[in-house]
């Protein structure tokens, strides 16, 4: 009994001493953590575009052996899209002193906007978060990288005049949206844009999960608009698609934003789903970049592949690989400014800030063709203004439409009007950008 | 042998009745809040108190005011989210509207307008009892949800209907790092539960109590239900009200109309069924095990190092959570409360039962 006592305590010991050993090793790495979810009504979702960031740290480090040769260090903890538990997630990975955060949630994005500047770990919301948070001078610590909701709207506004020869006047557009502030996010752009183009905009929200949806499509049968736009997450969207057909809307007349407009989306609505259109934020579903190869090479045919080697170059995997793509360049960035180093959150701040992705770098990654080049400033934290359409054929998504460039001269002024509020709410003083100038 | 009343005698009606009769309890509470008050901020990393610790004050003070609405009075309700969504949005509007305002004051504010907006929602009780009631106060739930996510005044009409509070100070104490957070909430949760145990000590909660155990007999003793039934609402919504402004304020720092759904309202009536009805240290332990157990759960596979994927993880955690919640009912159908106090029974004993 006592040996085996004995035994057990220098058992906690050695286990004690590795997970000291463990900490310091820690400490010379840089710590990424991926919020996801794996499980709960958006797992179908949250499962692709989890695969494909994992693989993509998973690829700098087997492939590059790290950025810079600082190996990235990675751990995965579960949000179930749910607010509170993003949060604590957040606040347990914390003490590993993590570069930066991608919520992947817009709801947990606002809760974590409130601690980044506090905790100083930037944000990186890759096609989603809080649209005014474009603007650097406020918000500091977070970056809507490659687009925001309000481009989003812009974008899909701009498509459907082109279709109708850029004249609106007369249409009915109906806005189908998660009722949630991602779901809320479009709807100032649309509704300020309404009265310049003169359309009729309908709001017609959908509660969580958004499997329920049939008063919504029995109100869209009586008012009959002319465009759809879906902003669904989800189970909610491949609902939407459904009832449209079980009403007899036209698919080719809806359009989602680019969180509704992927394969888990499409495929359970079956045949139905075919000439569903969707906005593609600039990659689709391509399968054989360099990226991929370069993925199933060093990832996959090791068998460390996060998810099924099939699921690579799907619309969210794709988007998984674009974000951490951008993560590791920021930090390569700062890298560049602060040595060849574990850097801190700060500097991944400024990273952030001063990311210029050229075309040469984009090939030299193997993204030629899924992105175009961007490039973010200090009052500029989004960096690309550009997206295109996609449609469903029923087996896989084709673009559909040329390059769109979201209308600058009319969105910032509205991202600043937002952002002075936020700050005049939270008696914030704005940063001045042209200092740095 | 250490736990035992044996010497202490009452000499007076004033220490008969006083809330721990036995001195061991006296000291063990008083030993409890000065730990918390003194040692508690220089051991918890501010994970625990983020994450942890402010979360469950907050909570446990939000299952008092259910407690003495559910537990104390026998009303169901289903709209405890809804009070605290009262609270909240009371507050950030007393707040955005008149800054001036000190911050204890706001806090009452809200905890009033809740109590207001409890007592309308707490009139159809007169009339209907059990079941029924439930679904009234279920109406009352949505119609609140609906009300912060359609109503856009009440957010300063921001686009996602999401609103942020700026941090708060309090007689020049700037209440930001996790620390002073912390002290905050345990002085105000521990005001008000000690507010509310005198409270069910009293006249106004035996009329509670009479209503609940049989209200036709309550009514014969000479208790107006209509008096005891609003007060109980009235009462319960105002400490929800104070949770609800504290849970947004200094929890959540900014949130969205989602945060204080049904699912919160569930998870308050859980916590109060599972630390035991009509108690309010059962409010505090049921609240701990519906908040922190869950992810205790969690985090276990990491702790030991067993290599889990995340989402299998977190199956296992509703699965061992449910399993828990039905071995605690099964063992205790009175809740944890109820646990406590035979502990104590049997410690009284020990170590010679008879």
């Amino acid at each position: 009994m006592k040996s085996n006592l004995r035994v057990k305590l220098l058992r906690a010991a050695a286990v004690l001493v590795g997970l000291a050993c463990g900490a310091v090793a820690v400490a010379e790495d840089i710590f990424l953590p991926v919020l996801s979810y794996r499980t709960g009504a958006y797992a179908p979702n949250g499962v692709p575009f989890s695969n494909g960031i994992m693989d993509y740290y998973k690829l700098v480090n087997l492939r590059d052996g790290g950025a810079n040769g600082i190996k990235l260090t990675v751990e995965e903890c579960e949000t179930g899209y749910a607010t509170d538990r993003g949060v604590e997630c957040y606040e347990r990975l914390k003490s590993k002193k993590p570069v930066v955060v991608n919520p992947l949630s817009t709801g947990i994005t606002f809760a974590l906007t409130e601690k980044a500047p506090g905790d100083k770990i930037p944000i990186v919301t890759m096609g989603y978060g809080r649209s005014e948070s474009a603007d650097g001078e406020v918000f500091r610590w977070n970056f809507p990288l490659l687009g925001t909701y309000w481009n989003a709207a812009d974008i899909l506004l701009q498509h459907v005049a082109k279709l109708n020869n850029g004249n609106l006047k007369g249409k009915k557009i109906a806005l189908v949206y998660h009722d949630s502030p991602y779901g809320k996010e479009p709807i100032p752009v649309l509704e300020e844009r309404a009265k310049g183009m003169g359309y009729e905009f309908l709001k017609l929200p959908v509660t969580h999960p958004g499997v329920e949806q049939k008063a919504t499509w029995l109100q869209i049968r009586q008012q009959r608009p002319d465009y759809v736009f879906v902003w669904g997450w989800g189970v909610m969207n491949s609902a939407a698609i459904k009832e449209a057909t079980a009403i007899g809307y036209g698919r080719d007349k809806m359009y989602g934003v680019w969180w509704s407009a992927a394969e888990p989306d499409v495929l359970p609505a079956g045949e139905a789903a075919v000439g569903y259109h969707g906005l593609a934020l600039q990659h689709s579903d391509e399968k054989d970049a360099k990226i991929h190869q370069d993925v199933l090479k060093y990832v996959y045919a090791k068998g460390q592949g996060t998810g099924p080697k099939e699921d690579v170059g799907t619309v969210l995997y794709n988007r998984g690989l674009v974000n951490g793509m951008l993560v590791v360049e920021a930090i390569r960035t700062a890298q560049a400014k602060y040595g060849k180093k574990a850097i801190t959150g700060e500097q991944m701040r400024w990273g952030l800030e001063n990311l210029n992705i050229t075309q040469a770098r984009l090939n030299e990654l193997g993204f030629q063709g899924l992105l175009q080049p961007l490039k973010t400033a200090c009052n500029d934290h989004t960096g690309a203004y550009s997206a295109r359409i996609h449609t469903w054929d029923g087996k896989q998504w084709n673009i559909t439409s040329d390059w769109y460039q979201a209308d600058r001269q009319f969105l910032r002024p509205m991202v600043q009007q937002f952002a002075k509020k936020y700050a005049a709410e939270k008696n914030l003083k704005a940063y001045d950008c042209s200092k740095e100038a | 042998m250490l736990y035992r009343e044996n010497g202490q005698f009452k000499t007076s009606y004033r220490a008969d009745q006083q809330i721990f009769p036995i001195l061991q309890d006296r000291v063990f509470m008083i030993g409890v809040f000065i730990l918390a008050a003194v040692a508690v901020p220089f051991v918890a990393s501010e994970y625990m108190f983020r994450a942890i610790i402010i979360p469950w004050l907050i909570l446990s003070l939000g299952a008092i005011g259910l407690n003495l609405l559910v537990g104390y009075c026998g009303q169901i309700s289903l709209g405890a989210g809804g009070m605290m969504a009262v609270g909240a949005y009371a507050a950030y509007n007393f707040f955005l509207r008149v800054p001036e305002l000190n911050f204890l004051i706001v806090l009452i504010l809200a905890g009033l307008c809740a109590a207001l907006v409890g007592m309308l929602f707490g009139i159809p009780s007169l009339r209907i009892k059990g079941l029924y009631l439930a679904v009234a106060t279920l109406a009352a739930q949505f119609f609140l949800d609906w009300l912060f996510s359609r109503a856009a005044w009440f957010t300063n009409f921001t686009p996602s209907g999401s609103v942020a509070t700026p941090n708060i100070t309090l007689f020049g104490w700037n209440i930001d790092s996790p620390v002073d957070k912390y002290l905050f909430v345990l002085a105000v949760v521990a005001v008000l539960a000690l507010a509310a145990k005198n409270l069910v000590r009293s006249h106004i909660g035996r009329a509670w109590m009479a209503t609940r155990d049989m209200d036709v007999a309550a009514r014969v003793i000479g208790i107006r239900p209509i008096y005891a039934k609003l007060t109980a609402f009235g009462v319960s919504s105002f400490f929800l009200g104070v949770a609800g402004a504290l849970w947004g304020f200094i929890y959540l720092g900014g949130w969205e109309p989602l945060a204080f759904n049904i699912t919160l309202s569930f998870n308050l009536l859980f916590m109060i069924i599972i630390g035991g009805l009509g108690s309010i240290l059962g409010a505090f332990l049921g609240t701990a095990f519906i908040t922190i157990l869950p992810l205790a759960l969690n985090q276990i596979p990491t702790v030991l190092g067993i290599p889990i994927s995340t989402a299998t993880i977190s199956h296992m955690e509703a699965m061992i959570f449910g399993g828990l919640i039905i071995f605690f009912l099964v063992v205790e159908p009175h809740g944890l409360a109820r646990l406590w106090s035979i502990a104590k029974e049997k410690l009284r004993l020990w170590p010679f039962p008879h």
